[in-house]
């Protein structure tokens, strides 16, 4: 590339032409500041594992990290799990009859995790074999081998950590998910900027999906994990867009008068709900993305937004203050059976809906401090998860057990998670930036 | 729009919009001359403009003048206009009566507080209470449209009373004059 500008350099148009065009292509794969992970609260109790760096030998692939590193940094995030250090090993068994048992129970660890590469006749694949042993029982849990490749060496080791999680915990892992947040760079300057980011479960490996001087709203993943729909303010006004991470792809979806907001995929994905001023005032909307086709859920003079929809896909949450404060009501798929949800408090918006178990997410609160909630629809409790003040934007891990969500500090916005029972809490914070609106993907297959 | 009819126009204007203005005045003013591409920039002549003249495009950037006031500010989860910001509603509706070709903006803004997409609706109800003061003053709805913004683009970033107060606000933006 170099080479080539410099070949060209005695025409000034055409250098102008190739640095407009390495800007244009750089974009869609610029690589942003990584997000770092502080836990908060702690968890009394934590299991103790170990998880002994896996065995590459002198293979000619190597992971970029550590495949033990990231397993044990995923366990130890969840809350559930307290990695023993590497350093603290005695030794470094790779296959189960390679463990001494009273070793490990001098460490007074309860799981030991081993794993080791086996490469493939190209070189450049192959097979990770892993392992989970009980250190008590001396049983061997769990022996399993996992296709990898070039790039894909820190998904594998998200997806072994969901396999232990899995195996210790008795519900599925979240690890092998991403997460999309927007993010301000300059925040209030004349240079501000929206950015659209994707990154790992671990914060790792952001992308910046779009970036734009108007404002970006809203993402919400399709249940495949491959597209977003999103609100972007490109022009002026509110669009609603729908966008294949990988392929970079976009469609226009709800554009024209009003706004075109707050899309939602429906569980099967065929379906996006969304809430558009089109009639004259915020209803909820729903589109049949092959079709097109549209029907209008609500129809008052009420602001409805925010829909969510239900695990089966039949109902669809929303946000609306037809009572003169904001609450959350459930419609039914065909637009009929009205009712309201939420009845504790003077402010719950913004519903999201627990993949798993289908308890409900929101914002909960008034004035000035708003947290987030979860509420158990059939025992009608409502527990309070966050401290506040202006928590928002709650967004269910795909195994339930986790809820990201946006919090202020400061002048600046950051994200946090914190577990379902409200026991375990952290920050994803970066070193320097205003991050809001994250949203959990549906586990990578 | 022959000249007679136009004299009459600014006339009844006067007339109607005398009342929102401090200095009244007993004699219609002279017909303003045809609306000019100003800039906003440029220097006012206040000695030779009637601030009270909603129909003088110079008057929008007359800082005597109540047209050089384009925000409108709301209580907390609240959409309807207080009563002291109604002149400046009345006066703009009375500028778009003036000058037909003049087309506005109402963005709609709201303060961080509660969810984002919940205040997006907020900024336009906000918007839309202005428009339709503005209709009632007798503005034409093809020369307004109301975008919101919801609580995305903040003029103050402290979360305090004193800055949320100032985020909650239509803005008046002239796209044409």
């Amino acid at each position: 590339m170099f080479l080539r500008e410099k070949s060209y350099s005695n025409s000034a148009m055409t250098a102008i032409k190739s640095l407009l065009l390495l800007v244009i292509c750089v974009l869609p794969l610029a690589v942003s500041a990584q997000l770092r992970i502080e836990i908060v609260d702690g968890v009394e109790g934590a299991l103790p594992v170990a998880v002994v760096p896996f065995d590459f030998g002198t293979a000619e692939l190597q992971p970029e990290t550590p495949l033990h590193e990231v397993i044990a940094d995923d366990l130890r995030r969840s809350g559930l799990f307290d990695p023993l250090p590497v350093g603290d090993m005695v030794d470094r068994p790779t296959r189960p009859p390679e463990t001494r048992f009273g070793t490990w129970r001098l460490l007074k660890v309860d799981y030991v995790a081993m794993g080791r590469w086996i490469p493939g006749g190209d070189g450049m694949s192959g097979e990770i074999e892993y392992h989970l042993v009980a250190v008590h029982s001396g049983r061997t849990l769990f022996s399993r081998a996992i296709a990898a490749g070039p790039g894909a060496f820190r998904l594998r080791a998200h997806q072994i950590a969901d396999d232990i999680y899995e195996e210790l915990t008795g519900a599925p892992g979240a690890f092998a998910s991403r997460m999309a947040y927007v993010q301000v760079l300059q925040p209030g300057t004349d240079d501000e900027q929206f950015e659209l980011i994707v990154a790992d479960s671990d914060g790792h490996n952001p992308q910046t999906i779009v970036r734009h001087r108007q404002p970006i709203m809203s993402p919400n993943w399709g249940p495949e994990g491959r597209r977003l729909a999103y609100v972007s303010f490109a022009t002026g006004r509110s669009n609603v867009i729908i966008q294949d991470i990988f392929s970079g792809q976009r469609e226009i979806i709800a554009e024209g008068r009003g706004i075109n907001g707050a899309p939602a995929f429906s569980p099967d994905g065929r379906l996006l709900a969304m809430s558009l001023s089109r009639s004259g005032n915020s209803e909820i909307w729903v589109r049949t993305l092959e079709t097109g086709r549209m029907e209008q859920l609500t129809n008052h003079w009420a602001i409805d937004t925010e829909p969510a929809w239900s695990r089966d896909g039949r109902h669809v949450f929303f946000t609306s203050d037809r009572a003169g404060r904001p609450q959350i009501y459930r419609v039914r798929r065909d637009g009929t059976n009205i009712e309201r949800i939420t009845h504790e408090g003077d402010y719950n918006s913004k519903a999201s809906v627990d993949p798993h178990s289908g308890l409900l997410a929101m914002v909960h609160g008034g004035d000035a401090n708003f947290r987030i909630a979860v509420l158990d629809r059939e025992s009608e409790r409502l527990r309070v998860l966050s401290p506040g003040r202006m928590d928002e934007s709650p967004s269910f891990a795909p195994n339930g057990r986790m809820i990201l969500y946006a919090a202020r500090e400061g002048e600046r916005g950051v994200l946090a998670a914190v577990s379902v029972d409200g026991s375990f809490r952290q920050r994803l914070v970066l070193s320097d930036g205003d991050v809001r609106e994250p949203a959990w993907s549906p586990l990578i297959q | 729009m022959n000249f007679v009819s136009k004299i009459f126009l600014v006339a009844a204007l006067a007339l109607l919009l005398g009342a929102c203005a401090s200095d009244t005045r007993e004699v219609p003013p002279e017909p303003a001359p045809e609306p000019q591409p100003t800039e906003p920039s440029d220097p006012v002549d206040v000695d030779r403009v009637d601030p009270a003249d909603f129909a003088d495009s110079r008057n929008l950037d007359n800082p005597d003048s109540t047209l050089s006031q384009r925000e409108i500010y709301f209580e907390f989860d609240r959409s309807d206009v207080r009563p002291e910001y109604v002149p400046i509603v009345r006066a703009h509706a009375a500028y778009l009566r003036a000058n037909s070709s003049a087309r506005m903006l109402l963005e709609g803004h709201a303060d961080e507080r509660g969810s984002r997409e919940y205040n997006l609706g907020l900024g336009e109800r906000r918007g839309n209470s202005v428009l339709d003061l503005m209709l009632a003053e007798g503005a034409s709805s093809r020369q307004i449209e109301v975008v919101s913004y919801g609580e995305e683009r903040p003029v103050c970033r402290q979360s305090s009373e004193s800055c949320w107060e100032r985020n909650r606000r239509v803005e008046i933006v002239y796209t044409a004059r």
